[in-house]
């Protein structure tokens, strides 16, 4: 009939256009399976913290490009997202911004692990979270705990305060209102910002740690790229985004004992090695109980955990998680991180620690 | 076979026997082709009927676990905490299709009787052009574009107008407010509602508007007359239309508002009230368990809400009989 | 026309109208003017001098024109110059998105980003090949699966549909168009997981949650359309011995053929640019994938929005990228919209307009 022509035109130019396109990427018609001399292939699924996102989309390049028959697919789709899928099953190792909780672990409670598997949270990412400001004429900030928090908490609100003043006497700061930006998505930068300003100013900073940001009101816009974007075009404003995307912003040093820190990643990554594990877990599950007040650390500090099994259903699935994790957690994998994403690398120390832990999956 | 040869006046129509002395032939093509457009019509309810129980299934714990454990496993307690989002939606979707809708009506008069008739396809295919746009794009315009240029309005609203409540509150520092939210809904919606009231409009018949010119009625008494009572359902149909978009509109509300979960009808502040769908957005890549569960009830609030918005428009449209040719 | 002009016997045709070029002389003064008067006290800027002078001037012209024209031709002039006043401002979110998506895509709106997928690529390069087909393939099945059934439930409303069953459909179309979309995403996700298997992703899976998007809006712009086509057409036809169901193929939908193509190309507009949905059902790949049925299919607006949310530490690369695709995704609905209209022009019957 005609008129069926009629309305399948649009529809069979659409096809053509998919089938003319099918399969063709340029950059992976060549190559094959012949330039590297892995034999792994498959497919291996993550999911979880968009924070590790960059990080992970170098790690998968790097491990991709050594073992071409494998695909690697990180979704950052969020640390919640990503440990309900790892629960399921629908992934085989998730990406979270903080280790599952005594509640969440235990043998066949996981539907990718064996029956008699558990968990094993191990620390493959750090990042310094930067506090960000844009104010007219000032480019060095120094800040303690107490006055951080007062800016975020709202009980400081303009520039020239007398107590950011105290703390910086030579700059020149406005008699302007602080706009104070946080993340309007549940997410672990805010619960590491929270748990650091609940931990060293509780005085001032009256509430949980929590993901959500706990005051009602205020400057929110989403992720990172949100945060940075409002500071960035907004005026006299003030917020906390991860040290890599904060770019051509100006960085706030934070008080740490007598010294001002500012966020680097070698004073970020001490935090691991000083911090104490959780007590009761396995000896390989590496779920860490950060201490933010330990001196020389900058501590307003991001750490988020690899989720895999101890023990996995399908075998073949273990190889590969294990050759995966293994290079995340090699001197190799740690500074292509770090040059990717601008995250911190593992001490020595610790790699070999993960490495230990990564070889006992089954 | 081609329609302009068929008669337009209902005269040349021969009266139609009553059908009780000449029973109408039975034709297979006729009871296969209402079969199909009734199945279609039923996998419609079928398919929301399915999305509703997937709804009501995922959000039941959030309705019936205790105050206390919603507290403290939750985001807090579900019927207080979604008040504040619910007032946002409704708000921030209301002013939306305020600026929207006058807008739209008059670019869709525009282009069916005002802009010169060759230009008036190709000025049409521009508007719709902006349906094209992702809303993800609508939402970094709203941020690097939209809200430092509409900082000096609300800086001086404020200045000016904030003895009225509306523009009262410390003017935001950003720019990220309810109202540059409202602004970017609009525009989004702005090619919805023109696409259909045009070509309602266009359909408006000539016989009407040739009438109302002939007994010297201007343009606009014409356009009042004739084309806006014939468009009345089409144009409410389009603004439902348009509001659904806006009150369910995701993505580019979670980039440009700066939401929280207060109630405030302050629309110049850094302090706005959250839409739903920008607060499950936003909220749901890190929601477990009772979270992700009283996310999904806050769907099926924003579901009950258009449900009742729809049902305030058909009853409005109820009201006066449609102009409808198959009526 | 009226008789006061003839009591008033001026001789000129013209007598009683304002001259010619009233209109943008008024323009250009009030703004001028306006101009002026901000300068003077000191607080000029182009936006508010506009802005101003656009509301002096429709002031200035319905007082000059009731004046002269009486009150009659002055609404008329400003309803004419409000309705101007709307297409102008519509086009300047237009021509400002516009101008942000070129001016910033056009750095990577190479061969390479049409032809490269971002498997192995950190940093600069690569492209969103794959992306682009995924987009056409969800988009396509989408379309599919929602135009069939949203355009036969429009027939059913408009043609057959009477009583409780129609009365529901057109009341529950209208709900579904506000489904968030996210809330679409997750259905299909549901859907999939108990119909395959947990946790399946795929071009499919997220083309059933645009198609959840899609429906209503096919339905809720041709149902409108279908019904203001004259019942003459349709008494004709029944007279000339047509079947209904031709009638309804041949006469009624040809008729209303171009507003019933918009709809489409709309709603097609309305979700190739949906992020949420397709994150949660088709997934997120950095490589290639040709089949929708398996394994996570990248899609265009989910890599707008990846490469601008979550940048590595070169952010240029990744903000240049996400703004080609934008403009890809924009150049996509504007060729969907040039071949609908064509075939619109083409197919539809002459209307006398």
């Amino acid at each position: 009939m005609l008129k069926i022509s009629k309305i399948g035109a649009p529809v069979a130019l659409l096809l053509a256009g998919s089938m003319a396109l099918a399969g063709c990427a340029a950059n992976e018609q060549t190559g094959g399976s012949t330039t590297s001399g892995s034999s792994l292939s498959g497919t291996l699924t993550g999911k979880g913290a968009s924070s590790m996102k960059a990080a992970q989309e170098k790690w998968t390049a790097d491990f991709q490009t050594a073992n071409t028959g494998v695909t690697v697919n990180y979704s950052p789709d969020g640390s919640g997202a990503g440990r309900e899928a790892f629960v399921s099953g629908a992934a085989n190792f998730a990406g979270s911004d903080r280790a599952l909780k005594d509640s969440e672990m235990g043998a066949g409670k996981f539907a990718g692990c064996a029956a008699s598997s558990s968990a094993l949270n191990l620390p493959v990412y750090i990042s310094p979270i930067a506090v960000v400001f844009k104010v007219d004429g000032v480019t060095d900030l120094k800040l303690d705990a107490d006055t951080l928090a007062g800016i975020f908490a709202g009980t400081i609100t303009k520039w020239d305060d007398a107590k950011i003043k105290a703390l910086n006497p030579d700059a020149g700061l406005p008699s302007a209102n602080i706009t104070a930006v946080h993340r309007s998505d549940d997410s672990g930068t805010t619960q590491n910002f929270t748990e650091y300003l609940s931990a060293v100013a509780p005085s001032v900073w009256t509430k949980d740690p929590d993901g959500q940001w706990p005051f009602p009101g205020g400057e929110a816009a989403k992720g990172t790229s949100g945060v940075i974007d409002a500071v960035t075009n907004g005026t006299n404003t003030i917020g906390y985004a991860d040290e890599s995307a904060a770019q051509n912003l100006s960085k706030a040093q934070i008080k740490v004992g007598d010294e001002f820190l500012s966020p680097t990643a070698e004073a970020a990554a001490k935090i691991v090695d000083q911090s104490s594990r959780v007590d009761g877990r396995a000896d390989n599950d590496w779920a860490l109980n950060l201490d933010r007040k330990a001196a020389g650390v900058y501590p307003i500090v991001l750490v988020s955990y690899a989720i895999v099994c101890e023990e996995y259903k399908d075998a073949s699935v273990a190889t590969l998680v294990k050759a995966y994790v293994g290079y995340i957690v090699s001197a190799d994998g740690q500074a292509a991180g770090q040059s990717a994403a601008g995250s911190a690398p593992l001490s020595a120390d610790m790699q070999s620690k993960l490495k230990t832990a990564v070889d006992s999956i089954k | 076979m081609s329609t302009d040869t068929l008669p337009e006046s209902p005269a040349d129509v021969a009266p139609q026997p009553p059908s009780s002395l000449i029973p109408a032939k039975k034709r297979i093509g006729d009871s296969v082709f209402k079969t199909l457009s009734t199945g279609a019509g039923t996998t419609i309810l079928v398919i929301l009927a399915l999305v509703a129980a997937f709804l009501l299934v995922q959000a039941i714990p959030a309705l019936t676990t205790p105050q206390d454990q919603q507290l403290a496993n939750g985001y807090g307690y579900f019927p207080t905490w979604i008040v504040p989002f619910a007032f946002g939606t409704v708000w921030a979707a209301a002013w939306a299709l305020l600026l929207a809708v006058p807008v739209a009506l008059g670019i869709a008069l525009f282009i069916s009787h005002y802009a010169p008739r060759r230009l008036a396809q190709g000025l049409g295919y521009l508007i719709d052009l902006l349906a094209a746009v992702p809303s993800v794009v609508f939402g970094l315009w709203g941020i690097i574009v939209l809200a430092p240029a509409m900082m000096p309005v609300y800086t001086w609203l404020n200045a000016y107008l904030g003895w009225i409540p509306l523009f009262g509150g410390q003017v935001s520092g950003t720019g990220r407010t309810l109202l540059t939210a409202a602004v970017v809904l609009a525009v989004m919606i702005l090619p919805i509602i023109t696409s259909l009231t045009r070509e309602v409009f266009l359909q408006t018949p000539k016989l009407h508007e040739e009438a109302a010119l002939a007994l010297g009625a201007t343009r606009w008494e014409m356009v009042k007359m004739s084309v806006l009572p014939f468009g009345r359902a089409g144009i409410v149909s389009a603004c439902m239309l348009g509001l659904g978009r806006a009150l369910g509109e995701t993505m580019a509300v979670a980039m440009v508002l700066s939401g929280s979960d207060v109630i405030t009808i302050e629309i110049l502040t850094s302090t706005n009230t959250n839409t739903i769908a920008a607060t499950i957005a936003q909220n749901f890549p890190e929601a477990f368990a009772l979270k992700q569960n009283q996310l999904i009830a806050g769907g099926l609030v924003l579901f009950v809400i258009t449900l009742a918005v729809n049902m305030i428009a058909r009853w409005i449209v109820a009201r006066r009989a449609q102009y409808s040719g198959a009526n | 026309m009226s008789t006061t002009v003839a009591q008033k016997s001026i001789p000129s045709l013209t007598a009683g109208k304002l001259p010619r070029g009233t209109t943008p002389g008024v323009l250009v003064a009030s703004v001028v003017v306006t101009g002026a008067v901000t300068a003077l006290f000191g607080g000029f800027n182009l936006a508010g001098t506009v802005v101003g002078g656009i509301v002096v001037f429709l002031v200035a012209m319905y007082a000059a024109s009731w004046a002269v024209e009486g009150r009659r031709k002055a609404s008329d002039r400003l309803a004419t110059h409000l309705v101007f006043g709307a297409f102008a401002l519509a086009l300047i979110p237009l021509a400002s998105v516009t101008w942000e998506a070129v001016s910033n895509g056009v750095a990577r709106f190479d061969v390479q980003f049409f032809t490269y997928s971002m498997r192995n690529v950190v940093g600069a390069g690569g492209g969103a090949a794959h992306a682009l087909v995924g987009t056409l393939w969800v988009t396509g099945l989408a379309t599919l699966i929602s135009v069939p059934i949203g355009l036969m439930t429009a027939v059913y409303l408009s043609e057959y549909g009477r009583g409780t069953l129609a009365r529901s459909i057109t009341f529950f179309v209208d709900v579904m168009t506000g489904i968030p979309s996210i809330v679409a995403g997750l259905f299909a996700f549901a859907v999939m997981s108990i119909l395959v298997g947990p946790g399946t992703v795929s071009g499919l899976s997220g083309a059933i949650a645009l198609s959840v998007l899609m429906i209503p809006v096919v339905v809720r712009s041709t149902e409108e359309l279908l019904r203001i086509v004259p019942n003459e057409l349709r008494e004709a036809s029944y007279a000339l011995g047509v079947p209904k169901w031709r009638t309804i193929l041949r006469v009624v939908m040809p008729t209303a053929l171009s507003g019933i193509v918009a709809g489409v190309i709309l709603a097609i507009a309305r979700v190739i640019g949906e992020t949420a949905p397709l994150m949660i059902a088709a997934g997120f790949t950095q490589s290639m994938n040709a089949n929708p049925l398996s394994n996570a299919m990248m899609t265009m607006p989910v890599f707008v929005y990846d490469s601008y949310a979550h940048p590595g530490v070169d952010v240029l690369p990744y903000t240049e990228r996400s703004w080609a695709g934008a403009l890809a995704l924009i150049a996509i609905v504007m060729i969907l919209n040039l071949v609908g209209r064509f075939i619109a022009a083409r197919f539809a019957p002459r209307t006398g307009r």
